[in-house]
């Protein structure tokens, strides 16, 4: 009871100085924006890339959610709370969108009245591209992602407390529907709010990118937040580092899909080699901007597939957590390098804003999920929402 | 090696159970008894059951590896040849040594001969197609693939005694012991 009573504490504590922290570095840099210290352009290209990152990270946790209510599979068991408290993290998330709304017109082209004068590709672009139809759609994806993020978290909550099975049927057919209106709201989602900021690029892989991404960063997330919850009751008593060595090899598998995903993007093209198309990729891979690409080939891709090869790795629980963590945190250098060359294609530029407005959405992005998850308790009282996966666990004892 | 008078006169011991635990208990008991040559033959994979037998680390992922890097070196390297080497041609104007373009071969190369390896290796390591068996001798042993789970002690192990190692299965209550002839 008393142990309890003072990781509660910890976790009160936690909550208080992420918030400190992140609403202190927002008000700072609003301040500074307000002040005409700093060119408001600047707050919203830092502010823009950093959305997304922490945007990206609740969407990855409401995503393998919703892939464990259908697959199943132990791993999932252990990792749901910390999940659903990442997915809970949206409606926070919806609020923190408003500032875009007002530097729509210093981010986006087709915001811009004498750029679209200028251009008639976007001025046939309007009838998608217009501040109305903008912040519509952006309220119907945060909608549909609040209200899936929400019944999940209901339901299994209340599959805990009554124990009826009914829920797991419910969750698996609303995580069904949820993960169709993922995919397909990300996509548009990733569109409107980072592909037209470019006036004539276009990829269709691109929405699929920002998926692949989202999944890599949600389960690394969910394995780093694992291997600390799992030092102390009630996950020390459950987990073990065969549940890592599941979760090792999905992250191996998501790992490879991104990598994999980005290169189709990549090459083709580059095998196209049009003016309008390869613009994108030679603002990123020249310069500055192009050593931070190296460093993220090797850093996202190449070291991360060479260790989770490694079966004892995959068995480690702090390695693997470790391991996990400096993934999520690099996942957000890669949102620098895929957003912000857009606005200096000429050469890397790093402003203070680029480190002081992540900051600042990530602690109060940590303050919401610590809210989320010390309210619950961290072991679900139900093993697997799947019945097929029950089933196939048990069948050696029934012989 | 084994010279005419040294091939024991049987394959070994087999001790028939009815459930995966009995077999369990009876494959940690006899591998705490020191006998090391022993194999398990179960209806569906038995949890453990590997660990309580003294399953080693298996050489398949190695395999795996070499297949890996041979099929990914090789399937650069032939690009290379055939592009660079033995028919340069300009494509799009293009260096002739374009790595983007290879990266799709060589990575399907590399899953390609890795999985080949790593099957036939799996195979190879068993010891397998292997058309007989000693084991299929003994009658009883055909309920392994229905409801039965059965622990063979091989006679090449060390410790193996007839009549010493039939005492010591039987100590473990199985269902019948049968000696597993040639």
């Amino acid at each position: 009871m008393n142990q309890t009573a003072s990781w509660q504490a910890e976790l009160n504590r936690i909550q208080w100085i992420a918030l400190a922290i992140g609403g202190g570095a927002l008000a700072l840099a609003i301040l500074v924006t307000l002040l005409n210290l700093v060119n408001p352009a600047q707050f919203f290209q830092s502010y823009l890339f950093a959305y997304l990152f922490w945007l990206g990270l609740a969407l990855g946790c409401f995503g393998i959610s919703m892939l464990h209510r259908m697959v199943g599979g132990k791993w999932g068991f252990v990792t749901r709370r910390i999940l659903e408290a990442g997915a809970m993290v949206l409606p926070v998330m919806a609020l923190l969108f408003l500032p875009l709304a007002f530097g729509l017109h210093e981010l986006y082209p087709w915001a811009q009245p004498e750029l679209v004068a200028a251009e008639e590709a976007l001025q046939h672009r309007q009838v998608l591209y217009n501040p109305m139809g903008f912040l519509l759609r952006a309220a119907l994806y945060l909608g549909i992602w609040i209200g899936f993020a929400y019944l999940l978290r209901r339901w299994s909550l209340a599959q805990d407390r009554t124990g009826d099975p009914a829920y797991a049927v419910r969750m698996r057919l609303l995580s069904r529907a949820g993960m169709l209106l993922y995919v397909l709201t990300v996509t548009f989602a990733a569109w409107d709010w980072a592909m037209s900021l470019e006036a004539h690029w276009y990829s269709t892989i691109y929405g699929v990118l920002f998926i692949s991404r989202e999944a890599v960063i949600g389960l690394a997330f969910a394995i780093a937040l694992l291997g600390l919850l799992s030092r102390r009751p009630p996950l020390a008593e459950v987990v073990t580092p065969e549940h890592f060595y599941d979760l090792g090899k999905l992250l191996l598998g998501f790992v490879m899909i991104w990598a994999y995903i980005h290169l189709s993007q990549f090459l083709i093209i580059w095998a196209g080699n049009l003016p309008e198309e390869v613009t994108w990729y030679t603002a990123r891979i020249r310069g500055g901007w192009g050593w931070i690409g190296r460093f993220l080939i090797l850093t996202l891709f190449v070291l991360p597939f060479v260790l989770l090869l490694s079966r004892r790795l995959k068995f480690s629980i702090p390695t693997l957590s470790t391991l996990a963590a400096a993934i999520v945190l690099l996942y957000l250098v890669d949102l620098f390098w895929f957003i912000v060359p857009t606005f200096h294609p000429a050469d890397l530029q790093i402003h203070l804003f680029d480190l002081l407005i992540p900051l600042g959405i990530g602690g109060i992005w940590v303050a919401a999920f610590v809210r989320q998850l010390k309210g619950q308790p961290l072991l679900p009282r139900y093993a697997d929402a799947a019945p097929t996966s029950t089933q196939l666990q048990e069948a050696p004892s029934h012989g | 090696m084994a010279e005419a008078e040294n091939i024991p006169p049987v394959y070994g011991l087999m001790a028939e159970f009815t459930s995966p635990d009995e077999l369990l208990t009876a494959a940690q008991q006899t591998y705490a008894a020191g006998y090391r040559r022993m194999d398990a033959y179960t209806p569906f994979p038995v949890e453990g059951l590997s660990k309580a037998i003294g399953f080693r680390r298996s050489g398949v992922p190695l395999i795996m590896l070499i297949g890996g890097i041979v099929g990914g070196g090789g399937g650069y390297l032939l690009q290379y040849y055939v592009s660079v080497i033995n028919y340069p041609l300009n494509v799009g104007g293009r260096p002739l040594h374009s790595w983007p373009a290879f990266i799709p071969v060589t990575f399907e190369l590399t899953v390609l001969i890795a999985a080949l390896a790593g099957a036939i290796g799996m195979l190879a390591l068993n010891g397998l197609p292997k058309p007989y068996h000693p084991v299929f001798n003994v009658e009883r042993f055909q309920l392994a693939s229905k409801d039965r789970f059965f622990l063979c002690i091989e006679a090449t192990d060390d410790q193996f005694d007839q009549a010493e190692t039939r005492r010591f299965l039987e100590s473990l209550k199985p269902l019948t012991v049968s000696s597993v002839e040639h």
